[in-house]
């Protein structure tokens, strides 16, 4: 198929300020780093650092170790390639070129601050996916043996359902949240999210009261601030004040009458 | 004799099963294992809610039958093996799709969001090769949606207790752990060549360390990264199936790489734009004037050349992704009709992918996942403007050979331990990575059916087979385990060290680079075999050429450089076997077609190609072998099991084609002018 030629540039360069560091335990080696790279058409940030990968060399001339970051998709949908790119939390592989710098201005890439830093812009998000453990994201089915269909549902139950079901663990939202980090144990929006997503499936609610209580103690909803950061940021829209005010509100419902239905 | 308990070895130890790989194949097979109570390591390079499933957009295909048309798990069976162009084996076939209702039960159990019918059941929507309404969707991020409900109940089994026969809880014994970050090397074969385990890499500490197991289940996906950019994720490079094909491992069909019509052209990857598009009512056209610089939206529509429903009345826009790419490849470069760009002032390799003429709220609805991708990284809005694409490699049909028993039905034998073994006593394939399900072309939204029904399979036939053994994997001596342990970090510490010094050393990202431009370019949708006399050259040149790369990178820590150059020695290997396998097959079947020999020709070639590695850049086509199972010796020979639907000429032309006219019943009218109001 005759269709690489996509691949030539055209002489347009673009430059990548990129913060790094080897490691968790070597601080001393934190360091920002300079590329300029060859600009291709519908160039992405990750294109862009997969070109220092060809050309490991900085602005000034000096070879380095090309950058690592972690990916997958590459359309948005996997959630892997989270970083801070001028100064906002997003996508890499969404974030295009021409969008953010579209006059050659330069671009700074940041890994994300609320996680365990593993190196450059590789960050560990393991909290993220011990906390669905914690609020207990799932259904609870009884196996996977034939039983027929699942529970019916309205077009319109589905239409609400599914935007909640399309988190995709990135982590913006808990980046942007100035109520997550190492200090506390909230266990932020998306996981307040899931509770809602899974309460409101039929078979999900039949165990709403032991998923609402997981987030009725420390760490859960009444850690909220209610800033509403992490709805700015998260990249698939999902409506976050919503769902943390509609589990806030069962919260508070189970907690006051939760001892009359004992 | 069989072992006393399969839940610990005589030495005291919680017998595992190992699991690489976490997309749909890999977790349904982890969640079956689970249920028949055995626990399980599971490995991905990436932590399996992000693996490339996620990204699969369309739908999952069942014969519910839902909307009165007559489907049944027959017709979805002979339409699998009909647009296959009849190199599957049937069994396997038949019995995924008689499972393939329940399936979709199943996963509407577990709470996936598919779109419903107003009566509050689930809707189905029309995908390729079929009449029938008979993919089930959420979204157009379908495969996200599915492989977020097996992580789920995954992740039950992550804080589930291992119980012993007694029903007591063994202390600190989880049936799921997870290895993230970790990528597979090895299978670890005792003195008998069976696999008792492999070894993997932490890829954040870089440590090496060797996995005991009963059992061994790959469930790593597919190799679209040979090909440089495909829609595929940047993990299938298909890694993992080449090291175990060169342990011994036979590899079938590697020459049969599906290229979808329809993706977006791009600098890193080609994203697709699924074939619910058309399902929906999508249609792909270019205008009859090469020269028409005008904007789409003013173009009449006589004045526009529906190049799919022209050639192919029968299924339309609907016709397999062989027949599509293949019109399309035509239309754009022999015919040089692609879409005129008045800017560089050429036609371009590209065709209108057209769903303007529908409602704007039925699209969002229905496609919202798929036109956001568009909008996103084409920066054009596809509700009011026609999209443009061009086909892009997608997925392979090929893969590691696995045995199947069948039962007296001619479907699957359940339980059989023989049910997705590879060649390699107690190594597994399931998913992708394996050639069972799909022959010569896949249909769409079969694939995700063939990962979940393969895990649903592929489980208790693991399960039977540690019933089988006389002897635990973890009674077996430390030093198999070492041994093995030790090569892959002498391996790794070669990678790091070679070529350090060498001035004119190669980049294996450029390396790469070459390798996917040339497979791209020559081994996809036409192929001819001087070309590919070129492309085997090229790469023994590439082959050389590897020897002298320097990896970029000498940390210790998440080395994605090292990482990179082991994948790509592994890739050039597999690259091999696909280039090859095109090579020896004159003929055109499916997604292989060589303009010099157009035809099928089932005499000589309705057979599998069976790869066997000899040694780096020579490959052993086999016409048969035998390998062990469970302690049986099974003799394998490379004919096609076609003894549940004859084979015949594919015919897209004539609706009705695929299924009804193989029981010389014509397509019941009612049913088929249901579908052309679509
Ligand atoms: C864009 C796109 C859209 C698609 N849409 C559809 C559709 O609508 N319907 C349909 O039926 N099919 C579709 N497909 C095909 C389908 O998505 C895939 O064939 C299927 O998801 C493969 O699943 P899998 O479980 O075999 O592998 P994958 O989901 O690819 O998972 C592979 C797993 O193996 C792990 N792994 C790989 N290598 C290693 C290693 N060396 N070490 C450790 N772990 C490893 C990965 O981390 C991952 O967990 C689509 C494909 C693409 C590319
Ligand atoms: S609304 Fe709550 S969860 Fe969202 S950013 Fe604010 S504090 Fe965090
Ligand atoms: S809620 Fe949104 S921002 Fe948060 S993890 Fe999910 S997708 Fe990302
Ligand atoms: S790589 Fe998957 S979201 Fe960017």
């Amino acid at each position: 198929m005759a269709n690489s030629d996509t691949t030539k540039g055209t002489g347009r360069l673009v430059h990548l300020r990129v913060k790094r560091q080897d490691g968790p335990d070597l601080p001393e080696t934190k360091r920002w780093e300079e590329f300029k790279v060859p600009y291709l058409p519908q160039m992405n940030v990750i294109s862009a650092l997969q070109q220092v990968q060809k050309e490991p060399r900085t602005v000034d001339g000096k070879d380095v170790a090309p950058v690592v970051w972690e990916s997958s998709c590459l359309e948005e949908v996997c959630g892997a390639c989270t970083m801070v790119i001028n100064g906002r939390v997003r996508q890499a592989c969404s974030a295009l070129v021409d969008q953010i710098a579209p006059n050659g201005e330069t671009i700074t890439v940041e890994p994300m601050t609320k996680f365990p830093l593993v190196r450059d812009l590789i960050v560990d998000r393991e909290r993220m996916f011990q906390d669905m453990k914690k609020v207990k994201a799932w259904i609870d089915i009884d196996g996977t043996h034939e039983l027929g269909p699942g529970p019916r549902e309205s077009p319109e139950a589905q239409q609400e359902r599914y935007p909640l079901s399309r988190c995709m663990t990135c982590g913006c939202c808990v980046e942007a949240c100035p109520q997550y980090n190492d200090s506390t144990q909230f266990v932020g929006p998306f996981a307040l999210n899931l509770v809602r997503l899974f309460n409101m499936h039929p078979s999900g609610a039949l165990h709403k009261n032991a998923r609402l209580e997981t987030v009725m103690g420390e760490g859960g909803v009444q850690d909220c601030g209610k800033a509403q950061n992490c709805v700015e940021v998260c990249p698939k829209e999902i409506p976050l004040v919503d769902s943390i005010a509609q589990v806030s509100r069962d919260a508070t419902k189970r907690l006051l009458f939760g001892w009359l239905l004992k | 004799m069989a072992a006393k308990s399969t839940i610990r070895s005589e030495g005291g130890k919680v017998r595992r099963v190992v699991v690489v790989g976490g997309g749909l194949a890999g977790l349904m097979t982890v969640i079956k294992l689970c249920e028949a109570k055995v626990p399980v390591d599971l490995i991905s390079l990436v932590p399996v809610k992000r693996s490339h499933s996620v990204c699969a957009q369309g739908g999952i295909n069942a014969s519910v039958n839902t909307k009165g048309e007559g489907d049944s798990p027959q017709i979805h069976l002979e339409e699998t093996a009909y647009g296959g162009d009849f190199l599957a084996n049937q069994p396997p076939v038949k019995g995924m799709a008689e499972a393939a209702p329940g399936i979709v039960f199943m996963l509407d159990r577990m709470g996936v969001p598919f779109n419903r019918t107003p009566e509050g059941l689930l809707d189905f929507r029309r995908f390729g090769g079929t009449l029938f309404h008979r993919t089930a969707f959420a979204g157009a991020t379908t495969g996200q949606q599915l492989l977020y409900a097996l992580d789920e109940q995954v992740r039950r089994y992550e804080i589930a207790d291992v119980v012993d026969e007694h029903g007591v809880s063994i202390p600190g014994e989880k049936m799921v752990r997870k290895f993230e970050f970790w990528d597979f090397l090895q299978a670890v074969l005792d003195d008998s060549g069976t696999c008792v385990g492999c070894i993997a890499q932490d890829l954040k500490t870089m440590q090496i360390k060797y996995f005991q197991g009963d059992a061994v289940v790959l469930a790593t996906g597919g190799c679209g990264i040979i090909f440089g950019r495909s829609t595929m994720s940047v993990i299938c490079t298909g890694t993992a199936a080449s090291s175990v094909y060169q342990q011994g491992a036979v590899y079938a069909n590697g020459e049969f790489i599906q290229v979808h019509p329809t993706a977006i052209p791009g600098a890193d990857k080609l994203r697709l734009i699924s074939e619910s598009a058309r399902g929906e009512g999508g249609r792909v056209w270019v205008p009859k004037d090469a020269k028409d610089q005008r904007n789409p939206k003013e173009i009449p529509e006589k004045e526009r050349d529906y190049i799919l429903e022209r050639m192919y009345p029968g299924y339309g826009n609907l016709v397999p992704r062989d027949i599509a790419s293949r019109a399309i490849f035509k239309t754009c470069f022999h015919e040089k009709r692609g879409v005129f760009n008045p800017k560089t002032g050429r036609n371009e390799n590209e065709v209108y992918l057209d769903l303007t003429h529908k409602d704007e709220k039925f699209l969002r609805s229905k496609l919202a996942g798929i036109l956001e991708i568009y909008e996103k990284f084409a920066g054009t809005d596809p509700y009011h403007n026609p999209m443009k694409v061009f086909p892009a490699v997608h997925y392979s049909m090929g893969g590691l050979w696995v045995d199947f028993e069948k039962d007296a039905r001619g479907s699957l034998k359940a339980g059989s331990p023989r049910n997705h073994a590879t060649s390699i006593p107690g190594l597994y394939a399931v998913g992708e990575v394996e050639y069972q399900y799909h022959g010569a072309n896949r249909l769409g939204a079969n694939s995700l059916l063939s990962c979940i029904y393969g895990g649903m399979v592929t489980g208790p036939s693991v399960a039977s087979y540690q019933k089988s053994l006389a002897k635990s994997a973890f009674d077996l001596p430390k030093s198999i385990f070492e041994k093995a342990e030790k090569r892959c970090q002498d391996d790794y510490t070669r990678i790091l060290k070679q070529n350090q010094e060498n001035k004119s050393a190669e980049n294996p990202y450029k390396l790469h680079q070459e390798l996917g431009d040339m497979m791209l370019r020559d081994v996809t949708i036409e192929r001819d075999n001087a070309t590919l006399e070129q492309v085997l050259g090229k790469l023994s040149e590439l082959d050389e050429r590897v020897k002298k790369v320097a990896c970029p990178d000498g940390s210790q820590r998440a080395n994605q450089g090292a990482q990179f150059v082991r994948h790509l020695e592994n890739m050039l290997v597999l690259a091999r076997v696909i280039a090859q396998g095109a090579k020896n097959r004159d003929e055109s079947r499916g997604a292989h077609y060589k303009p010099a020999f157009p035809k099928r020709n089932d005499a000589d070639w309705m057979r599998t190609t069976l790869a066997k590695h000899e040694q780096k850049g020579a490959v052993k086509y086999l016409r048969e072998f035998d390998y062990t199972c469970a302690g049986q010796s099974i003799h394998v020979t490379d004919a096609v099991d076609a003894s549940l639907v004859a084979p015949r000429e594919r015919k897209y032309e004539q609706a009705g084609a695929a299924s009804a006219a193989a029981t010389g019943k014509i397509q019941q009218p009612a049913a088929s002018e249901q579908q052309k109001s679509v």
